[in-house]
């Protein structure tokens, strides 16, 4: 039994690698058949993103109970104050006329009010994106560089003592909880332990009171120990699929070829090994952008960040729903987009797709 | 790597007894050479048999919790010490802010985290599993739909929709598995489904399809056996996903109130101001455990998969 699956395991575990756009890219790399191909992943990406709309509805209607409840928070309220919420909310509506009122305002932007801050939640959410945009930005670039760095060289040196060290310490980071990874951080680096100091902020995102170059500092300073946080569990990811990408190259004959040219490892690495190895790697990065937002979720609650993930906390604690339901909307549907840039991107690095 | 090497001595050993045993006792003497065979990989492989180590040891603390601390520890009435107590002989980890015990909290909470762990990962491959096997049997429509829709989850964010089902479902650990196990199954099914699609071009499916082997033939008795290894190795990765998904759950208050969880327990902390006073021997316990059982889940899932499929190349 084991010797027929073994080496069918080899093309079951393809598998992921090729749910990006290699199965789907263009025949040829003509301008129509590109054309061609952006339209259908922009069609998928719309499909995709009515999906989450539908979803984001349905499933947060499936709550038992009276969502006014939630409103008043257990005080004391008389039935004309219970009706004049529920119609203030549109909740007094039968089911299909509230779905279609909600789909008719999404598409303008309109995601409901807030139970918590009795204000629109696209406000809150255009207010939180940019501090969102910043840490998540910040820590994204660190930790696909870092994970990018730190794979190639392990997958070059494979099965050496700093290969082992580095995957070890990957996997170990991979392990640990974000949240928990941010409140040491906090004891250790904010709230100061022993012989070290408070060098850092417990959280927020500025102290207040500065302007021009010293609020930038000043958000700086506040950013570095959530970003720190962010890439140390996020890094390992990226580590790990550059590294058996480029594992999976390191046999090639192209390789042979350009070491037999005389070009030095180094060159070799990175001209012909590196690039190859690179577009698995950011298909499944982007793929694997789902678990950042995850870790952008738990990172902001901890340090107070004034970002989605914050206010998704505090939605969550009430549970103030449309507000739950908009920042699930627009979760998903910053992954799907990201997603869909990525496939859109993806044939132009690479000629060889679809081929 | 090996694979074939060892399988020469095994048909040489097994076919002169072909006329003398039945057809079941040589399927179960061909299974017990091949964990034979495993287990003798799976030994080379070090981190694999540490994280081994480190799971048995956790299995076992959680086993034997009812008679080394007792389920009274979590009851914060009558709690032995005073809120917040350092770490001392009396209390090697110090107490909560109930003043219970923080180490018997710890290997109480083993329970939970990998009670979830384990029924959550079990569920999702198996929901894996069966999308995968029926997407790579019956072609057409259905599987074009069903991978559609897999491609859909596989994007979502797995957490921030377990989030979501939490918000709509009561807190209980039943609530917290299904949340768990709905969410993570994509990947299973995108490798089942191109395992299944592996096996299927295979000739004695053909075979099988002309000496009149239905569909439910098929894929449970050609299909399924041929991809349980992969089910297997997949469930022990999900495993560390599944218990650091529940730790997130429980510390976003999305948790079983009435249980005690390394995860539930960060969360206290939190609340309790644990950490502006800086008292991390509160926090560092419960982080360390879900840790140490995350990381030991996956390599022995990482050691699992590499001797099953050696050319995958995660620990070479």
């Amino acid at each position: 039994m084991t010797a027929e699956a073994t080496p069918s395991l080899v093309e079951a575990t393809d598998g992921p690698a090729q749910a990006g756009p290699s199965v789907r890219g263009p025949r040829a790399r003509t301008t129509t058949a590109y054309l061609r191909y952006v339209a259908g992943k922009l069609g998928g990406a719309a499909v995709s993103l009515l999906a989450v709309l539908v979803t984001s509805f349905f499933l947060f209607r499936l709550i038992p109970g009276d969502p006014v409840k939630y409103m008043t928070g257990g005080r004391q309220v008389s039935a004309g104050q219970l009706a004049h919420y529920r119609e203030e909310f549109g909740l007094d509506l039968p089911l299909w006329q509230q779905f279609t009122d909600y789909c008719g305002k999404a598409l303008t932007g309109d995601l409901g009010t807030s139970y918590q801050f009795r204000a629109p939640v696209i406000d809150k959410i255009s207010e939180a994106l940019p501090n969102t945009l910043l840490l998540t930005g910040t820590a994204f670039v660190l930790y696909t560089a870092l994970g990018i760095f730190l794979g190639t060289r392990s997958a070059w040196r494979a099965g050496g003592t700093s290969d082992r060290l580095n995957t070890g310490l990957a996997l170990t980071l991979y392990s640990i909880p974000s949240f928990w990874l941010g409140l040491l951080l906090i004891i250790v680096f904010s709230v100061g332990m022993g012989p070290i100091p408070g060098l850092f902020p417990t959280g927020g995102m500025e102290s207040g009171g500065k302007e021009g170059f010293a609020y930038v500092l000043d958000v700086a300073h506040h950013l570095i120990l959530p970003v720190v946080t962010l890439v140390a569990v996020e890094y390992g990811q990226t580590l790990l699929v550059t590294r058996s990408a480029l594992l999976d190259e390191m046999g090639s004959d192209y390789l042979t070829t350009a070491r037999a040219k005389g070009l030095r490892d180094d060159l070799v690495r990175r001209r012909h090994a590196v690039p190859n190895a690179l577009l698995p790697t950011v298909t499944l990065i982007f793929i694997n952008l789902g678990r950042t937002v995850a870790g952008v979720i738990l990172v902001e609650t901890v340090f107070s960040w004034p970002g989605l993930g914050g206010l998704f906390y505090q939605a969550l604690s009430v549970p103030d729903l449309p507000l739950v339901q908009g920042l699930f909307f627009v979760f998903a549907s910053a992954v799907i987009v990201m997603n869909t840039l990525a496939d859109l991107i993806y044939p132009l690095l690479d000629p060889r797709v679809g081929r | 790597m090996t694979t074939t090497e060892s399988d020469g001595p095994m048909t040489t050993e097994a076919t002169p007894q072909v006329a003398t045993v039945g057809p079941r006792t040589l399927a179960w003497q061909r299974r017990r050479h091949s964990a034979v065979r495993f287990w003798r990989q799976y030994r080379t492989h070090r981190a694999g048999v540490f994280g081994l180590a480190a799971l048995s040891l956790f299995a076992l603390i959680a086993l034997t919790a009812p008679l080394t601390v007792g389920s009274d520890v979590q009851s914060v009435t009558g709690a032995p010490g005073g809120p917040m107590e350092s770490p001392s002989a009396r209390f090697p980890l110090g107490t909560d802010q109930f003043g219970r015990n923080l180490l018997g909290l710890v290997v109480w909470g083993a329970r939970v985290s990998l009670l979830v762990g384990l029924l959550a990962a079990v569920l999702s491959v198996a929901i894996g599993a069966l999308i995968g096997i029926t997407a790579g049997h019956f072609r057409g429509w259905y599987a074009t739909v069903i991978m559609r829709i897999t491609d859909w989850f596989l994007v979502m964010p797995t957490l921030v929709l377990a989030i979501a089902l939490m918000t709509v479902m009561s807190r209980s650990i039943g609530t917290i598995i299904l949340a768990i196990g709905v969410t993570t199954w994509p990947t299973t099914a995108r490798l089942v489904r191109a395992q299944t699609l592996a096996v299927e071009s295979r000739p004695y499916i053909e075979r099988a399809k002309a000496l009149g082997g239905g569909h439910w033939h098929i894929m449970s008795r050609h299909v399924l056996p041929n991809v349980m290894p992969l089910v297997l190795a997949q469930t022990t990765l999900i495993i560390s996903s599944a218990i650091l998904a529940e730790a997130t759950l429980a510390f976003l208050g999305l948790g079983d109130p009435t249980v005690v969880s390394w995860g539930g327990l960060l969360q206290d902390a939190r609340e309790a101001g644990a950490v502006s006073a800086g008292k991390w021997w509160y926090l560092v316990p419960p982080g360390v455990a879900i840790a140490v059982v995350a990381l030991a889940f996956t390599l022995c899932g990482r050691a699992v998969e590499s001797v099953l499929n050696p050319k995958l190349g995660v620990t070479r």
